[in-house]
């Protein structure tokens, strides 16, 4: 990881990278979201609306592991003071709190016709809401700390970071712990309850919106990079 | 309500969502890096 610590090596893999990630992505998207509003049957207790599980998915674990990477990036760069750590935290949030806000957004359009209910302050759905908050308090933290001149890498941001990660597991096992009208564990390393015939094009919208968030990850990367290439050049023609 | 009423409006709010962000991350991407190679 050490490798990549110069932005120059980045930047020479990240400039090819971003459009392959982004175009790969969207075609997994287009022919999955596709396959799975015609090909796949219909549910036959949920009927069509078990269709909106293939962006839902995909949405509530890019959410959960964006933050993730937020954490693992907050580490290296409490730990090992990776320079690109702390960009790398920043580049995700925006992405990650947009797919936690997309998760809420499908699942309660979901859950009206499944529940009869737009809303429920479950387990799942509260804990699901207090990280697109987390998000929220990240950017406005990573935001502050790039107006005070410390490119939006202070260690406040990267222990927020660490301490919010707290939040994962709570959002993973709240079907288990608590009653909630959300469906316990659907999907686990030991297989799936879902009927097969449903199940395949969610690992190509899974992939696709992956694919993608990589892509916006490095775009906003490269933004954050060459902004401070150019703050670091004003600072030094200030100085004379 | 029509099932499909559902389903389109799902997916029309993660087509925005994701659409958004793409749009505004290339275009502060490609003017950050303009103004860079500009020094």
């Amino acid at each position: 990881m050490h490798r990549f610590a110069n932005p120059a090596r980045f930047l020479k893999i990240a400039r090819p990278l971003t459009p392959w990630l982004f175009w790969s992505g969207l075609a997994l998207i287009l022919v999955g979201a596709g396959c799975g509003l015609f090909v796949t049957p219909a549910d036959y207790l949920q009927g069509d609306t078990v269709r909106i599980l293939y962006i839902h998915v995909p949405a509530a674990w890019l959410g959960m592991g964006g933050w993730t990477g937020i954490a693992v990036a907050g580490l290296m760069q409490l730990v090992w003071r990776h320079p690109l750590a702390a960009v790398a935290g920043r580049a995700i949030a925006a992405p990650g709190a947009l797919f936690t806000a997309i998760c809420l957004a499908t699942g309660s359009i979901w859950g009206r016709p499944t529940w009869g209910t737009w809303w429920e302050w479950d387990g799942r759905m509260t804990s699901m809401l207090v990280l697109l908050f987390l998000y929220l308090g990240y950017i406005a933290l990573a935001n502050a700390s790039a107006r005070d001149g410390q490119g939006g890498s202070s260690s406040v941001t990267a222990i927020f970071g660490l301490v919010g990660a707290v939040n994962i597991p709570i959002i993973n096992r709240s079907v288990v712990w608590w009653n909630s009208l959300h469906q316990g564990p659907s999907i686990t390393l030991r297989g799936s309850s879902i009927e097969p015939a449903l199940l395949w094009p969610l690992g190509l919208t899974l992939l696709g919106f992956s694919l993608w968030f990589g892509a916006i990850v490095l775009m906003r990367m490269r933004t954050i990079l060459a902004q401070n290439k150019v703050e670091a050049r004003m600072q030094r023609l200030a100085r004379g | 309500m029509n099932q499909w009423a559902f389903v389109i409006a799902a997916y029309a709010v993660t087509a925005l969502g994701t659409g958004l962000v793409s749009l505004m991350s290339w275009r502060a991407m490609r003017r950050a890096e303009a103004a860079a190679e500009a020094l």
